[in-house]
């Protein structure tokens, strides 16, 4: 058997571990064990190749081939290790979106290097095959290049989280995708000329921004996985280029479980895809004026510091529903230091933990972990539903949607089906909020008109800490 | 790439698009992140394109495009794995029993 053979036996193991893995991280106890899989059948077809290279199996002509692979694989491979191992828990969805773009960025050079070589030999170098690959992979790759690049961005608060309206938006990006429609036919049916693909280069890139930029922070992570079954997919149009069965595996098991998890994420905020791309609303850090009203036609009723630390300090269940608003304002410690106050003036304190309260599916829990928060004070929301009967006060932190009574009651809200926690049930509410605007689903919350709810405006960690303040003072 | 080639390419392009839709199943939404993070890392196997490119680089523009091509991927495999397991790992270390009971089931 020849060296080529079994590697691309090796490549078919890599291609089942891939698929394994993903299987094995669909439950919590082999996630891990999964991912570990999905490794190992990395480094397998990772060393495979190179094995390749250094035997000469592979047309291996270059004149640095193993300074370049040298050089690449320390400083991606430090850079990745490094980040990797010390990123805060809070700030891992960019740091994912980061690794996306450096795949999507990887995906595009491929298909470019391919062009380049073919292109110096003549305009007709490249079969039709190579080219509609070629064009797919640039466009795909370099969009999600700068969309995630861009979308990192957003998180880490470099860029503004508030959806960006671009002024004649809808009719720029008609500008960019006929640009992008116009090379991509030019280099398929009259040649491969490289100022052409260049052009179609440069309005993908510049797509990516303005895809992006009207999404709102709070949709980020839904967009991430959009972007990272993009990735899979130019990844797998690599694999037409270069001709690469595993490239056109991995590429493609990628791109239709992304893009089967990003309708999950969305299905677990109640949004449509479509909607999310689109829409571009949905934020945390918008300072939009306050108003006195909703459309419910309530009026809303604003609390002092003071009285919401009477009511809280002598309580006796007291029940904190941290939100999205608390992820942004990086509350978690504060919010555990008032928990912490409470419980040592003898109030019960517990935290409901809604599924999609956070930044991303699952990311309370690991901030509040992270602020020391003991795990038994997190119940999750179909256990502490029950409990808010008897909470006296419901604190709800920065957390909008997910506390909306019109989910339960009213069939036209377009929230209306989404498990929601009865916060409305509490005695009384004290809700902390930068301002009225709506949540993602750009509605009013009744809750906020509720007789019983007070609100506190202002960045959830300002007001917790003079929250803390006129506790300790009373 | 002939005829046959393409044929049997794209054969295993959908066959692959269809085992992705189906290995996905009813994933609870605590582990959504580390899933995306996951299959985040599997699309690094670029890097064994990236490493093939680089293999027959022969002029500077190509030694420059392919030695950027296995920086990116590399950091997308390495770093890819290493935050998903540090996030999985996390779920690993919390106490289950106030959930396990009920998660498991559901």
């Amino acid at each position: 058997m020849s060296l080529d053979t079994l590697i691309r036996l090796v490549y078919v193991v890599a291609a089942a571990c891939f698929v394994l893995g993903l299987h094995l991280m669909n439950s919590p106890a082999t996630a891990r064990r999964g991912n570990q899989l999905s490794a190992v059948g990395m480094a397998g077809a990772v060393l495979g190749t190179l094995l390749l290279i250094a035997a000469g199996d592979v047309s291996a002509t270059g004149t640095l081939i193993w300074p370049i692979i040298v050089v690449g694989i320390v400083i991606g491979g430090g850079a990745g290790a490094y980040s990797a191992r010390t990123v805060k828990m809070t700030a891992m969805p960019q740091l994912v979106s980061i690794f996306n773009a450096m795949g999507g960025g990887a995906a595009a050079l491929v298909a470019i290097d391919e062009f380049v070589r073919a292109a110096g030999v003549g305009p007709h170098t490249l079969g039709t095959t190579e080219v509609v690959a070629t064009v797919l992979d640039v466009v795909i790759g370099s969009v999600t290049f700068t969309g995630s690049l861009l979308a990192a961005g957003k998180l880490q608060g470099i860029v503004t989280g508030t959806p960006v309206k671009l002024p004649f938006g809808q009719a720029f990006n008609v500008v960019l995708a006929v640009v992008a429609l116009a090379t991509a036919l030019y280099l398929v049916v009259v040649g491969q000329v490289l100022a052409v693909l260049a052009l179609l280069l440069l309005a993908a890139l510049v797509f990516g921004v303005t895809m992006v930029l009207p999404i709102g922070g709070a949709d980020m992570p839904v967009v991430i996985s959009l972007l990272n079954a993009f990735t899979g997919t130019a990844v797998a149009m690599a694999g037409f280029v270069i001709d690469n069965p595993v490239l056109i595996i991995a590429g493609a098991l990628v791109g239709a479980s992304g893009g089967i998890l990003t309708k999950l994420m969305a299905d677990a905020m109640n949004r449509s895809i479509l909607n999310i791309v689109v829409g571009g609303f949905g934020t945390g850090d918008s300072t939009v004026a306050t108003t006195a009203t909703t459309a419910a036609g309530g009026s809303v009723r604003e609390l002092t510091i003071d009285d919401a630390a009477i009511q809280l300090a002598y309580a006796q269940h007291v029940i904190v529903v941290p939100g999205y608003g608390l992820a942004v304002a990086q509350a978690q410690h504060v919010t555990a230091e008032l928990a912490g106050l409470l419980e040592e003036r003898g109030v019960d304190v517990k935290y409901a933990i809604h599924p999609v309260a956070g930044r991303m599916p699952g990311h309370m829990n690991v901030l509040l972990a992270e602020a020391n928060v003991p795990y038994p004070q997190l119940v999750e929301m179909d256990d502490i539903n029950p409990e808010f009967q008897r909470a006296d006060v419901a604190l709800v932190l920065g957390a909008n949607d997910v506390t909306n009574p019109a989910a339960r009651s009213d069939p036209s809200s377009p929230i209306h089906g989404m498990p929601i926690l009865d916060v409305d049930k509490a005695a009384s509410i004290i809700v902390v909020k930068r301002s009225m605007r709506p949540g993602y689903a750009g509605i009013d919350n009744q809750l906020y008109s509720d007789p019983k709810t007070g609100m506190l405006f202002g960045d959830a960690k300002d007001v917790l800490t003079h929250l803390i303040s006129a506790v300790k003072a009373l | 790439m002939s005829v046959d080639q393409l044929l049997s390419s794209l054969t295993i392009f959908v066959l692959a698009i269809l085992v992705g839709f189906e290995v996905i199943s009813k994933v609870p939404a605590t582990l959504h992140t580390p899933l995306m993070s996951g299959a985040n890392s599997i699309h690094g196997i670029v890097l064994v394109g990236a490493m093939l490119i680089a293999a027959i680089a022969d002029n500077p523009l190509s030694i420059v495009l392919s030695v950027i091509a296995v920086a990116f991927a590399t950091m997308n495999v390495v770093g890819g794995y290493l935050v998903t397991d540090r996030m999985l790992e996390m779920f690993k270390k919390r106490p289950a029993p106030p959930k396990g009971g009920t998660k498991a089931e559901a």
